[in-house]
């Protein structure tokens, strides 16, 4: 059952040219390109492991075929750091202990970096609604909550002094 | 200036946080091929033969004869028990819904699942057993089973205990838990190759236990241990559902063994929820007499397990009901106890120990006993629990089981005075549960269960390199708990370096020593002490060389700050271990070459008991019976608190689990034991607006027989939660007169008792 298709996809500012099945997810894809760090959790749209952002916007990498990401401008969790300096959301996610296994850690970044770039100034419940998109089988959510909550306060802060985000 | 008690930020999280880590699916090769496996469709059936698909797309395929590998077989040496093989495929017969009956090879995922749709078997089908009930009055679904229980066992008689009961007060409880899943956000999965070299199958899988795993590929294999070789990457949760090699594992390790080709194989979410392992469906019958001032005179339990259709490697169907007999007594003085405890084989998938094993069940039990007598007696049911909680340590209880000093009445009441000034009454209620957890089981403790695979010791290696930078290597095997971080601790102080110089190498057979593994809260307690007793001994050896370098004995030489201080001189670490390995010309007489060194730990008796008191408000929504958890209150006691953000994280994450069985999770099965559950549209696992902000308090009572002083604590949240909120749904239902002794707590539940109470709602 082969329908390959020649694509153009940016991942984290890198250019792809990559033929692609049409039914391949664009989890898989980008795990074949070797973003291994979006990861695949129930393949049904509900852990939200494989979330990703397109063109920006939080979408889950198992609900989205390949092929449709053509053309478009895709951010990974790999893309987060720069290089090995942590971002002030991963920081945030290590301070308060917003990880255990891990494995849904990427999907819980990617939909809190699109979350606070829409809404800069969430309250703690904006928060909780929003990171009840995504499951976690180890930390029972609070570290998550908080590192983003966390987060949002200091981005705010360095805005009222003038300071640059991070 | 000590690591230990700090809550120093996880070594595992730089990785993990830039999706660097490397999870059993990130690994590939070149060539490699992909597995899938065909399922039975029904629960039980006698199967003809396998017919292959007729496509060129699909590499091969192998049914039980052609893979050709040894059964599974988990085995307690007692005569209750009924030893039953595992084939790693099904061969002539289908026990549950979800079987692998062949392996499919193809060159990607997507083409090997289309593969294992095509596979056709012969099905002659037979009568499915899918309750414990029908279980009881049908065939048995084994050969050698005279009746469907694996195990029957009443490991504490009584001959007394009726009299007891004619003149006391009787409570009387049948109390039931659903099966749920453990469901890790990352599913089982492997990758098995042939290395020629080595000529050993190397096989990387996303277990808590290599070791194990290692012993039934080998044994399946008819190979000796040393060729095969099992790895533990990353591993993206567990909680007792990796603790148990799947014949998945097996199956595609003898493919790649029988292909010489890398066969990787990732389970899905439909597989993790229909064909995996369960857990938890239980039904206890018990009662309890109490004299009038609420003193526990005697307990009699009859508990039924669902353990599905198979015996699981190495831990045996006999884990649950074992577990729950043994210690249901829990913190309380019992002075009479009877019991009997049936593992009941059906045909479901089989269970694994999840998280708690029996536990959630037994505390349920026993605080759902605890506040009945309060009400049936008119006491408040607080003060029922500390009139019978354990008070001196140690004590041995009537289940033979020496219960080491805890802090329980001091955490029951420090609980019950948190939650003082919350209110109650209709619609929102006040639950407690209060118990112990035996953590730590040592090779002994294990023993008394007679399993032919007895784990219980662990043993860890400590090494130095010539930078002075320390490895150390332990047969545990993280899989969230940080052992990377909390380990590094552990040595850091003993040997006067920074945790950043201290590595922990885990998840690799040819690397550590042999080792059991990280389940049963054991992986502090156990595996911590023997990584101290290591890093104690690389202590010895390098103060004995600092002593000689430094002309001063070994006494006067302190490890502090990455140097060997001696009187008013001193060497860095750094130059010792580079001394030591390039100049062992100048090393003292009679010292070993190399600064490598071993020790193991076990725990000899009973095992250590942490303990803990839970408190939950909840408030119920008399329109859609939804159960809402505005506050909740742990004050918790796992003796020294190696790393308390860790241990924090533990608490809250077991609390999420255990709110998730209290209220959402439930695997249903229909009568013709067709799952009804196949995704997580239908599993309600708990989100973030279901899990409240968890408070918790520590009490510290230290471990007085292991080295580090911490008890075990990976379970406590999940085992006190289930009972905490069922006390309290009760507590906001008490003017309806309706009592709930079932998990999950199903909303029409509590819908139908509050439209019973009508007058309520004005």
């Amino acid at each position: 059952m082969h329908d390959p298709h020649l694509i153009t996809i940016t991942v984290n500012g890198t250019e792809h040219e990559v033929l692609t099945e049409s039914r391949h997810t664009l989890a898989d894809l980008l795990r074949e390109l070797g973003y291994t760090g979006t990861h695949l959790g129930c393949e049904h749209g509900i852990c939200g492991a494989c979330t990703v952002l397109v063109d920006g916007v939080p979408a889950r990498g198992c609900l989205v075929f390949g092929v449709q990401a053509d053309g478009r401008e895709v951010r990974t969790v790999e893309g987060l750091a720069d290089g090995g300096e942590l971002s002030d959301l991963q920081r945030a996610f290590a301070e308060h202990h917003g990880l255990q296994c891990g494995f849904c850690t990427p999907g819980f970044l990617m939909l809190a970096e699109a979350f606070l770039a829409e809404n800069p100034a969430p309250t703690r419940a904006e928060i909780r609604e929003v990171v009840a998109s995504n499951l976690c089988r180890c930390t029972g959510y609070q570290g998550i909550v908080d590192a983003i909550e966390d987060v949002a306060g200091k981005r705010a802060g360095a805005a009222d002094t003038g300071t640059s985000r991070p | 200036m000590t690591w230990v008690g700090k809550a120093l930020a996880r070594k595992e999280d730089h990785r993990l946080l830039r999706g660097r880590g490397r999870f059993t699916a990130d690994v590939r090769r070149t060539g490699l091929l992909h597995a899938a496996f065909a399922r039975s469709p029904v629960a039980a059936a006698r199967i003809g033969a396998v017919r292959a698909p007729d496509t060129r797309a699909v590499h091969a395929v192998f049914d039980a004869e052609s893979l050709g590998c040894a059964d599974v077989l988990a085995t307690l040496h007692r005569p209750e028990f009924v030893s039953t093989p595992m084939p790693v495929l099904a061969r002539d017969r289908v026990r549950y819904a979800g079987e692998p009956f062949a392996i499919v090879l193809a060159e990607d995922a997507y083409t090997a699942e289309d593969g294992a749709e095509l596979i056709a078997v012969a099905q002659e089908p037979l009568e499915a057993l899918a309750s414990m009930c029908a279980a009881l009055a049908g065939e048995p679904i084994h050969e050698g089973l005279t009746a469907n229980t694996f195990l029957d066992v009443f490991p504490f008689e009584d001959p007394d205990i009726d009299r007891v009961f004619a003149d006391a007060y009787t409570v009387e409880l049948e109390f039931r838990s659903a099966r749920v899943a453990a469901l890790p956000m990352e599913g089982r999965a492997c990758l098995a190759e042939w290395d020629e070299r080595d000529e050993q199958l190397v096989v990387t899988v996303s277990t808590q236990v290599p070791h194990q795993v290692r012993t039934a590929i080998a044994e399946s294999l008819w190979l000796p241990e040393r060729q095969v070789r099992v790895l533990a990457p990353d591993v993206g949760g567990g909680f007792g559902l990796k603790c148990v090699v799947g014949r998945e594992e097996i199956a595609v390790a003898a493919a790649a063994y029988r292909t010489g080709r890398a066969i990787a194989w990732s389970e899905d979410r439909v597989e993790n929820l229909t064909a995996s392992f369960h857990g938890h469906e239980q039904r206890h019958l018990v009662r309890a007499a109490f004299d009038e001032q609420g003193r526990l005179l005697a307990l009699d339990a009859d508990i039924r397990c669902d353990v599905g259709a198979y015996s699981v490697f190495p831990f045996t169907s006999g884990v649950e009901p074992l577990m729950a007999a043994t210690e249901l007594p829990g913190a309380y003085r019992v002075p009479r106890y009877r019991a009997r405890a049936r593992g009941i084989a059906t045909n479901k998938p089989p269970t694994a120990p999840y998280r708690g094993v029996s536990r959630p069940q037994i505390v349920a039990v026993m605080e759902g006993l605890m506040t009945e007598a309060g009400r049936v007696l008119g006491i408040d049911p607080v003060e029922v629990r500390r009139r019978n909680l354990i008070t001196e340590f140690p004590y041995t209880g009537v289940n033979g089981i020496t219960y080491d000093p805890g802090s329980y009445t001091e955490s029951l009441d420090r609980c019950a005075e948190l939650l003082a000034g919350e209110e109650r009454g209709p619609l929102r209620g006040i639950g407690f549960a209060c118990f112990n957890e035996r953590t730590g089981y040592g090779t002994e403790a294990f023993a008394a269960r007679k399993m032919e695979f007895t784990p219980g010791y662990e043993i860890a290696n400590a090494r130095m390199d010539p930078s002075g930078t320390v490895t150390v290597i332990t047969g545990t095997s993280a899989h969230g708990q940080g052992h990377e971080t909390t380990l590094a601790q552990v040595t850091a102080d003993r040997l006067g370096l920074h945790p950043d110089q201290v590595r922990v190498r885990q998840g690799d057979t040819e690397a550590t020593p042999y080792g059991w593994g990280t389940f049963g809260s054991r992986s502090a307690m156990i595996g911590g002490s023997a990584v101290r007793s290591a890093a104690d001994r690389l202590a010895d050896r390098i103060r004995r060389i600092a002593a000689h370098l430094l002309e001063v004995t070994e006494e006067e030489i302190e490890l502090s700050d990455g140097k060997a201080l001696g009187r008013d001189n001193s060497i860095t670490l750094a130059d010792l271990a580079r001394l030591s390995h390039f100049q062992a010309h100048r090393l003292p007489k009679g010292v070993e070459f190399g600064l490598e060194v071993q020790a193991g730990f076990d725990v000899s008796g009973s095992g250590t008991f942490s303990n803990a008191t839970h408190g939950v408000v909840v408030e119920l929504d008399p329109e859609t019976g939804a159960v809402r958890i505005p506050r909740y209150v742990v004050v918790e006691d796992c003796g020294t608190v190696l790393n308390p953000s860790i241990v924090d994280g533990q608490v809250r994450g077991g609390v999420a689990q255990g709110i998730g069985a209290a209220l959402y999770e439930r695997l249903h099965y229909e009568e013709s034991g067709q799952p009804e559950v196949a995704s997580l549209m239908d599993y309600l696992a708990p989100t973030a607006q279901e899990i409240p902000d968890i408070e918790i308090h520590h009490l510290e009572t230290p471990c007085l027989f292991n080295e580090t002083g911490a008890k075990g604590m990976g379970e406590g949240g999940t085992i006190g939660a289930p009972a905490a909120v069922l006390n309290a749904v009760n507590d906001a239902l008490s003017h309806t007169g309706v009592r709930i002794s079932e998990i999950p707590i199903r909303a029409e539940t509590i819908q139908r008792a509050l439209e019973g109470a009508c007058t309520i709602r004005t």
